[in-house]
């Protein structure tokens, strides 16, 4: 009864590690991984006869390393990084909110998480606040977050239904993404506006260690916040009253797994922009193979949601080299079309 | 264990719900709440389960005020199956009941052989053994209630707290859980139940609290409780009551004109 959930753990990391190492050899240059690794170890004795062994000392972090280790450290290791931490992320929210919902409809794109995320960076962005501070981004994107997820709460009221939260969180996201049209329509010059649409769209290219580094502790404290609400979730598929009964103080736990979504969401959109549908798409396909539980659903879908925008990225890279598309506009077309296929499953189960 | 509820009042948008009520359940007995639909019993049971805030009165387990107590410890002595028995998910039989072992894991901890083991005598005693690796969804309405009277059962709490347990089920699985109640109350439990079948309520329970809009109208063994004149104040119905070999029974004839 332990072993299957076991095995799929065992599966799906085994399936993530792989493709983070596919995903570091894929790029527009081809790099030698056994230069990359002997320069690694002795940074000094650069390989003369490589292909892309021209020292560069330009950078100052990088004196002593060959153009093949500057690629593979500065470009292709912050990418899959952050590819998986930012799908781990996406794919354990769409299961806590799932599991705190009690809907597999629910999810950090469509409750408006991300896109209040995305609202706050953009609000950033537009008033120029990332020249100020590094942190602005994401703290603008967590702060977006978390009144993302109080404002469906405030809106739906206490002892909502599930339907009105989900309600709400449709307003929510109504409102974020017509707040961040008007932010694009008031932008100052065409430039501001394609930055400002290129990063909504979603990418974790051309992105940096640092832009990692910075998100990370923020991603780490929600993960681990979200993780503890295995308990409670589960506790709560017997209805809240029960969950209460059972010894979970309702508004704590609630407030325990908000605080981790938009933490860690906020962390990720500011840094990616919106990659969208992980968070609905994981959940729901790991769901029946974890015997519909949603305690042991947020560590396999973590590793799904991370093996999946892995996927994504690979895919991105492999299929159209020279013309990137976007990783969230890919992620949608895929996600999508199984949105629709999800209503037309389960409409008929629906109340 | 003894649960207490003393001077209760609960009002919901400036409307009395609750009024004055004080209520109290002692071991070994099995409790009816009976009235109409809106006469506020399951609020009191809500209130009874720490569950409903009140605004005013105080609630006691073994004479110690509730509040006081931990929730996690709280748990251990007190379950309650919500109305109309929810399984969110669908859940394989034994990991529901096993949610049962709640308040005795921390976050990170996994069932013990302890646990297992009190989840398998959980299940016999509900006779759900068989069903240990159904789905829950895929049950009937009377396998599932008493998936989740095991899962109470796991528990091992002394006290059980139910709304309508039996409302949508046939005579035969209303019987059968009619039973486990009693049962529990006979290995030195106690049990606060919810019922609209006042036969179910006549036959099964040690006494009857008659609720009348927030208030206790009637209260004691059930036969003293379920007469005519009392049913027909707090109901307005006609009624007639046999009582025959296998009980009593109260059969109701018609409304009264008002």
């Amino acid at each position: 009864m332990t072993s299957r959930p076991l095995l799929l753990i065992v599966l799906l990391a085994t399936f993530t590690a792989a493709i983070f190492i596919v995903e570091l050899t894929t790029g527009p240059s081809s790099i030698d991984f056994s230069n990359v690794f002997m320069n690694l170890i002795n940074p000094e004795d650069i390989d003369q006869n490589g292909p892309n062994s021209g020292a560069l000392n330009a950078g100052s972090t990088s004196v002593g390393l060959g153009l093949d280790s500057i690629i593979f450290l500065e470009i292709r290791l912050p990418r899959a990084l952050l590819a998986v931490s930012i799908g781990a992320t996406l794919g354990l929210a769409g299961a806590a909110l799932q599991g705190l919902l009690r809907n597999p409809l629910a999810g950090p794109g469509l409750m408006g998480v991300s896109n209040c995320a995305a609202l706050g960076a953009v609000i950033a962005l537009y008033f120029g606040w990332s020249g100020v501070s590094i942190y602005a981004v994401p703290i603008a994107g967590m702060t977006g977050a978390a009144l993302s997820v109080l404002m469906i709460f405030l809106l739906a009221g206490q002892n909502s239904s599930i339907m009105t939260l989900l309600l709400a969180g449709v307003a929510v996201n109504a409102v974020a993404s017509s707040l961040i049209s008007l932010a694009l329509n008031l932008a100052p010059n065409p430039y501001a506006m394609s930055e400002m649409v290129f990063w909504l769209l979603g990418s974790i290219a051309n992105r940096s260690m640092s832009d990692f580094y910075l998100a990370l502790p923020f991603m780490l404290v929600g993960w681990l916040l979200i993780l503890t609400s295995g308990r409670f979730l589960n506790a709560l598929s017997l209805g809240e009253d029960t969950a209460q009964s059972l010894g979970f103080h309702l508004g704590r736990e609630r407030g325990i797994i908000i605080s981790g979504v938009a933490l860690s969401v906020g962390a990720a959109v500011s840094v990616s922009g919106n990659v969208g549908f992980v968070g609905l798409l994981v959940p729901h396909l790991l769901r029946p193979l974890v015997g519909h539980e949603p305690g042991r659903l947020l560590l396999a879908s973590a590793l799904g949601g991370a093996l999946l925008v892995l996927l994504a990225d690979v895919a991105v890279q492999s299929f159209t080299p020279g013309h990137e598309l976007k990783l969230g506009v890919v992620t949608a077309l895929v996600g999508g079309p199984f949105f629709l296929y999800l209503i037309i499953k389960t409409r008929n189960s629906l109340i | 264990m003894k649960l207490q509820a003393k001077n209760i009042e609960l009002k919901f948008d400036g409307n009395s719900v609750l009024k004055n009520i004080s209520i109290a359940i002692d071991k070994n007995e099995l409790v009816g709440l009976i009235g109409p639909n809106g006469a506020g019993k399951t609020s009191l049971l809500r209130v009874l389960a720490n569950l409903q805030k009140y605004d005013s009165g105080e609630l006691l387990l073994n004479e110690q005020a509730i509040n006081s107590i931990n929730r996690k410890q709280l748990a251990k002595h007190i379950s309650y199956l919500a109305q109309g028995a929810p399984a969110h998910w669908p859940l394989e039989v034994y990991r529901l009941v096993a949610l049962g072992r709640l308040p005795y894991l921390n976050p990170w901890s996994n069932l013990s052989a302890e646990d297992n083991a009190v989840i398998a005598q959980a299940m016999a005693l509900a006779e759900i053994e068989h069903l240990s690796g159904r789905i829950v969804s895929t049950l009937s309405g009377g396998e599932r209630l008493r998936v989740l009277i095991a899962r109470m059962f796991a528990t091992q709490s002394n006290i059980i707290l139910a709304d309508e347990p039996i409302a949508a089920l046939d005579p035969y699985h209303q019987l059968h859980t009619m039973e486990l109640l009693r049962e529990h109350c006979d290995r030195g439990g106690s049990s606060v139940v919810v019922l609209h079948d006042l036969n179910m309520a006549a036959r099964f329970c040690h006494r009857l609290v008659l609720i009348d809009q927030g208030n206790i109208a009637f209260e004691g063994k059930p036969d003293c409780v379920l007469q005519t004149e009392n049913i027909a104040q707090v109901y307005g119905i006609e009624t007639q009551i046999l009582h025959t070999e296998s009980g009593m029974t109260i059969i109701p004839k018609s409304r009264t004109s008002n």
